[in-house]
């Protein structure tokens, strides 16, 4: 594993790399490798680049290198009373680098967006071995295109991000959960959808299979107080809502928003219309998977014991798209990680993918798109 | 009046009856315009000073159309250029004398709006204002409120990435986006998102928002609608100076709380702003805070406290809080006429569009005074304090021989003077022609050449809307030439331009 000291290293080893038509996979902290192809190209830490450039809290703005560890991001922030609002999680030493660079995003992202809305700028390697930098370091820009969005969620495809500027907001001062028990899905999903279409604000929803519907109120203390009596009058004979201490939902939250306590060895992330997630959990039960809900509905992870076809045909069959998080290294030499796209969309990204890696140095072997980049000239 | 246009390509002209013949086989009736004086009221957008006639002016109204349209000209190498409602700031929908001019008018219709999920989904043509209105008997709106909402339509919000007064709490148009139908330069038909979060993939659709009608052309956006907040409150704080108004705003941040709107105006535009509305603005205060906040009535109650306690330790000399609905109108009524109300006090303006870090505002005032001097224009300040989006309005009168140059100058260099201080040369009007040969201010030659490297993804050719954002006109082929690294060169076997 090549381990770059500093940006100049790090540029080194791309323009070596696109030179010799050699492929690297960029790694952060190295904690989701599990997700796609196996594959053997060289792998380049970027854990050597990492700390703190600038944080400015009342500019709600934080500027920080890749390989810089998430849970130090966060506990820097924290000190100032704010967060990331996107709400990213990982295992420990996951880096923020990593985190923006695989579109990582918690329950809160049903309200205030994912990595993708809170990347302001970056600057980066292409695979060409060149320097560059776009978006900035302010709030509000329009100026270019907007490339981090490009850059978020890309899984190191299109470069290696060198520094990121981050919105950062202020935390909210109280949160508090309000749980019902014993609804169907179709009931959870009703329930949740009511909450997030009303006016109380609610920045989060999910439904553990076992009957379990949480919803999550945060603010300031009167606004959180004001809005916890007017939300179980809005369910006033439709479920009972009771408060639920913060130990206890804590990990169910934890539970919704990761997936990772459900049983299985094949696991799934499915995106789709929150409308469609009773009809499809609903087959997801006949098929004997465990599943959770999360983003009131419009995102379900799922697991089984054995990978099939099903999950993800049903997934689209109903508006939506699933992604293969989990699986033994068999299942995934076989099955593309991310939902195949319509063969247009799917030739565009890959004219885009060679809009900054000409060469493929980035095509890792770790998404089968990349892998038939060549019928795609530059 | 220094931004050139590329030059119109005399085949093209030459060929202008065959192009009109084809375009109407595609688009029958009247939705193909060719008189000169049919085509005089498309020949500007909202940046007045730049004007020039269409060869002709299309107007579809189906997918079909836009698709067969944008084919043919692509394959007869001519340019389109697309507009929405014509309102840009920055001269995106300018005309050129050689290109179709593609309006997308007549795409009018809210085709499903889904309430459990929060979604709706339109035709581009729909205005910002009409989607809110479309959801409002249900307690719904959009967000994204560009002041020219009444016109400006949400495809040209999707091209421009649109923002508002609200967005530093609600975001621009980019997170408001789930979906858009979409026509690549080529025909071809692409949908990118959809009714669900995070689609699979690169994330075309976030490139797509704000790249200004150079990557295709939008024939559908499904954009989240949200719940009305149950209140929304406004206070009025005057403050001696824009330093201690800029204190205010940074302590009311770094306090947890984001307002849905907090906007600072300085002297000449409370002025210019009273005398034409008469709001009961402050007149002996040299900067005016309006900040609203909207949620809860316990929270607004509980902030509006707090913002209150806030303003005054930083110095300020007169707080009013909205008693009523009617009152905080009446507070947004003095901004919202900001830009016409300068236009009575001035025979022309020149509206600016930089933003920069919030704790430089001092400094940045304190130049564009001296910058006021030196060309001998008045400047007046509406500013989106709490995302650091200044707007200068440069006042001129282009009866006035060389006034006009000399105002764009002035604006140049508030715009140099943006970037100098780690800010930017537009918040929320796009780049389009007007700032387009600023780029290499805030970018560097590699920086730009990445970014065009992704319009020849989209539009090897350059022909949907060339001339704007991009300074130099490199062709693809250029843009795409490896450098060679040890002699060797990757993919040998692959043929290169």
């Amino acid at each position: 594993m090549l381990e770059p000291r500093d940006v100049q290293d790090l540029r080194q080893i791309v323009a070596d790399a696109a030179a010799a038509g050699g492929k690297l996979e960029l790694l952060g902290g190295g904690t989701r490798r599990g997700f796609g192809t196996p594959r053997d190209a060289g792998l380049v830490s970027l854990g050597a680049i990492s700390g703190i450039v600038d944080y400015d809290p009342a500019e709600l703005v934080l500027t920080v290198r890749p390989g810089t560890p998430l849970a130090q991001v966060e506990a820097l922030i924290a000190g100032e009373g704010q967060m990331l609002a996107f709400e990213p999680w990982g295992e420990p030493g996951a880096t923020i680098g990593g985190t923006v660079a695989a579109g990582v995003a918690g329950s809160r992202r049903v309200t205030a967006g994912s990595a993708r809305d809170h990347l302001l700028g970056f600057s980066a390697i292409s695979g060409r071995g060149e320097s560059f930098v776009a978006g900035a370091k302010v709030v509000k820009n329009v100026t270019g295109y907007d490339l981090p969005k490009l850059m978020a969620g890309s899984w190191g495809r299109l470069g290696a991000m060198t520094e990121l500027t981050l919105k950062v907001l202020p935390a909210p001062r109280v949160t508090v959960t309000l749980a019902a028990t014993g609804l169907s899905p179709a009931a959870a999903y009703a329930a949740m959808a009511c909450a997030l279409g009303s006016n109380a604000e609610v920045s989060a929803a999910a439904h553990l299979r076992r009957g379990i519907t949480l919803l999550r109120v945060a603010g300031f203390a009167p606004s959180v107080e004001a809005r916890c009596l007017g939300l179980p009058r809005l369910f006033s004979g439709h479920c009972d809502l009771r408060r639920m201490d913060q130990a206890e939902a804590a990990p169910l939250w934890w539970e919704a928003m990761t997936g990772q306590a459900l049983a299985g060895a094949v696991r799934w992330q499915i995106h789709l219309p929150p409308r469609q997630a009773p009809a499809l959990v609903e087959r997801l039960d006949a098929l004997g998977a465990d599943w959770a809900m999360d983003w009131g509905a419009g995102r379900v992870w799922v697991a089984l014991d054995k990978y099939g076809v099903q999950v993800r045909t049903e997934a689209q069959r109903l508006g939506g798209e699933a992604a293969l998080v989990g699986a033994p290294e068999a299942v995934r030499a076989a099955v593309p990680a991310m939902h195949p796209r319509a063969a247009g969309v799917a030739a565009l990204e890959q004219r885009v993918c060679r809009a900054f890696d000409p060469a493929g140095v980035f095509a890792s072997g770790r998404f089968a798109e990349d892998a038939r980049a060549d019928q795609f000239p530059a | 009046m220094s931004i050139v246009m590329p030059a119109p390509n005399p085949e093209t002209l030459a060929k202008r009856e065959l192009i009109i013949a084809a375009m109407r086989a595609i688009v029958p009736g009247e939705g193909v315009i060719t008189e000169p004086n049919e085509l005089r009221p498309w020949e500007s957008d909202g940046l007045t000073a730049y004007r020039q006639p269409p060869m002709l002016v299309v107007l579809p109204e189906t997918v079909e159309q836009v698709s067969a349209v944008l084919r043919w000209c692509h394959d007869e190498g001519v340019k389109v250029v697309p507009r929405g409602s014509g309102t840009s700031l920055s001269g995106g929908a300018l005309p050129l004398a050689d290109a179709v001019l593609l309006g997308m008018g007549k795409f009018k219709r809210v085709l499903d709006v889904d309430y459990e999920d929060r979604i709706a989904v339109v035709q581009p043509g729909v205005t910002n204002l009409a989607i809110t209105q479309a959801v409002e008997a249900r307690g719904f709106y959009y967000a994204p409120d560009p002041s020219s909402q009444i016109a400006c339509s949400i495809g040209g919000n999707v091209a421009e990435n649109s923002g508002g007064v609200h967005c530093l709490k609600y975001g621009l148009t980019t997170n408001n986006v789930l979906g858009v139908e979409l026509v690549l330069m080529d025909g071809e038909i692409v949908r990118l998102g959809g009714r669900h979060l995070d689609p699979a993939g690169l994330d075309l659709l976030g490139v797509i928002v704000g790249s200004e009608g150079l990557l295709g052309v939008v024939t559908e956006v499904t954009v989240r609608i949200l719940p009305r907040p149950e209140s929304a409150r406004a206070v009025l704080v005057g403050f001696p100076d824009a330093e201690q108004a800029g204190a205010c705003v940074a302590q009311v941040i770094a306090e947890g709380i984001i307002p849905a709107g907090m906007e600072m105006m300085d002297r000449p535009a409370i002025h210019a702003a009273e005398a034409f509305v008469k709001v009961g603005y402050p007149l002996d205060v040299g900067a005016l805070l309006i900040v609203e906040v909207d949620g809860p009535a316990a929270e607004c109650d509980h902030l509006i406290g707090e913002i209150a306690r806030i303003a005054e330790a930083n110095g300020a000399v007169t707080t009013r809080v909205s008693g009523s609905e009617a009152e905080r109108i009446a507070f947004w009524a003095g901004r919202k006429a900001a830009f016409p109300a300068v236009g009575r006090i001035s025979p022309d303006y020149y509206c600016m569009d930089g933003t920069i870090p919030r704790r430089r505002l001092p400094e940045v005032l304190r130049r564009m005074e001296e910058l006021s001097r030196h060309y001998g224009l008045g400047v007046a300040n509406v500013f989106h304090a709490g995302d650091g989006n200044l707007h200068p309005l440069i006042l001129y009168d282009a009866n006035v021989p060389g006034e006009l140059d000399r105002a764009e100058d002035f604006g140049n260099d508030i715009l140099r003077l943006c970037v100098e201080v780690g800010g930017v040369l537009t918040g929320e009007h796009g780049v389009g022609i007007e700032k387009r040969d600023l780029m290499p201010e805030m970018f560097t030659e590699a920086d730009l050449m990445q970014q065009q490297r992704i319009k020849c993804a989209f539009d090897p050719d350059l022909l949907l809307n060339p001339g704007k954002v991009f300074p130099t006109l490199h062709r693809c082929a250029e843009l795409g030439r490896m450098h060679v690294h040890h002699g060797a060169l990757p993919h040998p076997e692959l043929e290169r331009f």
